[in-house]
């Protein structure tokens, strides 16, 4: 197996499903020739050609605009938004017709489209570049919300996202695009789409996060363990919509405290949904409240604020420690 | 020498072929066969009795707000001069072009009488279904195109609008990324010169909305929206254009909607009725008329025939709509095709609406 980094194991998914199907289509500003500013769509252009790997204008509610109408013909397109600060321009797209077409066109039509997005902060970058609004997609009845933490599950997420037969969007952390490699297999690998998963097992209390912070998570995670002696269960949600609640209810109910970390805005973010998941379903056995380490409301500052911004090990370990002690 | 006037590849020039007394331009008459002149005929004449027919059911209450077509009737033309592989990509004041197409008129009062199975598009029709963000549906019909040209198919997409929605960004984002993919696609803006309280001359400074396309060096054509054959060889230009692999274009229907924006509006606010009045006068039905029956196509007994049929084809499709409109009134309908497979949560709060519905009985 080789070792691979997000990028290289996104590019191997798109790769791989293109050679699969014709049907999957790229378009995006600057995916073709410059292969993606984070090289994500690096050499295919050379090997699938400018009809199936498009270099488009720059205008993202287009993108999107014209991804429905593929679709709706029958393609399967994966269109890039270059930054997700960026991607509010076709949000419109998404929410008023990639989302409803289904419903609206009494299963007729369908949408079948990926809408991949670098999200989330901790890389330095411009202003517009760093934010994390995930909940916007996630709060949209009809569309699929996506975010992996790790290249293996990168790869395997973005090739089930392909083929679902609805809307996804796919937002890639970009901190954690070339943090570090894993083991990817050359073979086909899948991972379903609205399932949750184990990143590391404890039965002290159950951390809940995603995407970026995942990597602070189990930082924290293994810093208490060895600090403290905290067995921390970390769930790594790895889809927002649909929302897998099973494994988080189940390591609550062994736990009886939880934690939920994450980038975004604390108020009205995926928190809130996580905890209100957890007062629905697991309330009798909680022993503390359920605290969240999370961004603050505030416009994500720019880079040298934003890891006073970001929730980091400190924030995490704080509210652990906290919970613990309730 | 620094100063030189660039040359632009395109023009814009403005069609009519049938004035408003019925008198056709011999040199520009499309010659339809005598069976096409008399469908769009009917099919105009339909358009007509059936909004009219709406209105009064909406003003009764037994369908809530729609966009009366009341004035626009020539679109026909446009849906005529395509084929069952063209794909329709509508707003929402396009019912005629609708139902030219195939879809039951029983489906539309569905649609407007609140049931979502009025949004049921028969397989293999090719069309999809109503838009009402304004502008918003332009760049789906170049994503279509696109899947045509990339299937190798010799097709063409087209897709309607009205004036407001040159305004748009997403209008010019559509013309922009058609040009330069280059694919079969036919923008018909519909300009009834109101969008809502509005101004056609407010609406943008320019002279004409056809000459939009000329920024993205496309083909375009303004053309009497009033006048069905005017329309018809206008679209049909464009169609063929995009079936030979010519690209897209663009054509400004000058039409006005005689009626409200919505059933919800009252005109009356923002425009006189004078001006009303003077297009009462270029209807496009009362012209094609004359020109039928002045070429002996169409006589006075055939307009009483196809009246009488028209008026017995609303009325069995208004039976159909009570029909169906009975039976169809599952709450649980709402959950049907929110996505492939029902997610958990849906499942959960599906669940809960069923018992709801069974405290209430």
């Amino acid at each position: 197996m080789a070792k691979m980094n997000m990028v290289q194991a996104l590019n191997l998914a798109l790769r791989q499903e293109m050679e699969k199907d014709d049907r999957v289509v790229l378009l995006g500003e600057d995916i073709g020739v410059d292969g993606g500013v984070f090289r994500v769509t690096d050499g295919l252009l050379d090997k699938f050609g400018p009809q199936r790997v498009l270099d488009t204008p720059l205008a993202e509610s287009a993108i999107a605009g014209m991804s429905i109408g593929m679709a709706v013909y029958g393609l399967r397109p994966v269109c890039e938004m270059q930054f997700s600060g960026f991607s509010y321009y076709a949000l419109h797209q998404m929410e008023a017709h990639a989302s409803r077409m289904r419903a609206r066109s009494q299963g007729r039509y369908t949408v079948p489209m990926v809408l991949r997005a670098p999200y989330g902060g901790g890389v330095r970058a411009l202003e517009h570049h760093s934010e994390s609004r995930e909940i916007y997609w996630a709060h949209t009845p009809g569309l699929k919300m996506v975010i992996p933490s790790t290249p293996r599950l990168a790869r395997a997420l973005l090739v089930s996202a392909i083929r679902d037969p609805d809307p996804v969007v796919f937002y890639e952390p970009k901190a954690v695009y070339r943090a570090f490699r894993e083991e990817v297999p050359e073979e086909e690998e899948t991972f379903p789409l609205g399932k949750s998963r184990v990143a590391r097992p404890g039965g002290d209390l159950t951390l809940i996060s995603y995407g970026a912070s995942l990597m602070p998570t189990l930082e924290a995670a293994t810093e208490l363990s060895e600090k403290d002696g905290v067995e921390c269960e970390v769930i790594d949600l790895l889809s927002l919509s649909p929302l897998d609640d099973r494994l988080f209810i189940e390591s609550v109910k062994k736990t009886g405290r939880a934690v939920v970390v994450h980038e975004a805005h604390a108020t009205f973010g995926a928190g809130a949904e996580v905890i209100a998941r957890i007062v629905e379903k697991a309330l009798l056995y909680l022993e503390a409240p359920v605290r969240r380490a999370t961004g603050f409301d505030v416009v994500i500052p720019l880079y040298q604020r934003e890891q006073d911004y970001l929730p980091g090990v400190h924030r995490i370990t704080k509210a652990v420690r906290e919970t613990l002690a309730f | 020498m620094p100063i030189r006037e660039i040359d632009l590849p395109n023009r814009v020039k403005y069609l009519s072929i049938l004035d408003q007394e019925g008198q056709v331009d011999e040199a520009l008459d499309p010659r339809l066969s005598e069976e096409l002149l008399l469908r769009l005929y009917r099919g105009m004449v339909l358009a007509r009795r059936f909004d009219e027919r709406m209105l009064i059911m909406q003003r009764q209450g037994k369908i809530g707000t729609f966009a009366p077509i009341k004035g626009q009737e020539a679109q026909v033309g446009a849906a005529a001069a395509l084929e069952e592989n063209d794909w329709i990509v509508p707003s929402f004041r396009e019912a005629p072009v609708e139902i030219w197409r195939g879809k039951p008129m029983e489906s539309i009062l569905l649609y407007y009488s609140g049931y979502s199975e009025g949004g049921e598009i028969r397989e293999g029709l090719n069309m999809l279904p109503v838009s009402v963000p304004v502008g918003s549906q332009m760049s789906h019909a170049v994503g279509i195109g696109f899947g045509m040209k990339y299937r190798g198919q010799k097709s063409v997409a087209a897709t309607f609008f009205g004036d407001g929605a040159t305004s748009q960004g997403d209008f010019h984002e559509a013309l922009n990324f058609a040009s330069v993919y280059q694919v079969p696609v036919v923008f018909i803006c519909q300009n009834n010169h109101w969008a809502i309280s509005l101004p056609r001359g407010r609406q943008t400074n320019s002279a004409t909305l056809a000459q939009k396309a000329l920024a993205y060096d496309m083909a375009a054509v303004q053309v009497d929206g009033n006048d069905v054959l005017a329309v018809y060889s206008a679209v049909k230009e464009a169609v063929d254009r995009g079936r030979g692999g010519g690209g897209p274009t663009l054509i400004e229907m000058v039409t006005y909607r005689l009626s409200m924006h919505t059933t919800a509006d009252d005109p009356k606010k923002y425009r006189s009725e004078q001006e009303v009045a003077e297009w009462e006068s270029r209807d496009p039905i009362t012209r094609f008329e004359k020109y039928l029956t002045n070429r002996g196509v169409l006589d006075e007994q055939q307009v009483r025939s196809i009246t009488q049929e028209i008026k017995a084809q609303i009325s069995q499709a208004e039976q159909r709509w009570q029909e169906a409109a009975q039976k169809r009134i599952d709450p649980l309908g709402m959950f049907e095709h929110a996505y492939a497979e029902l997610t958990p949560a849906l499942r959960d709060q599906r669940e809960m609406l069923k018992k709801e519905l069974e405290d209430k009985k």
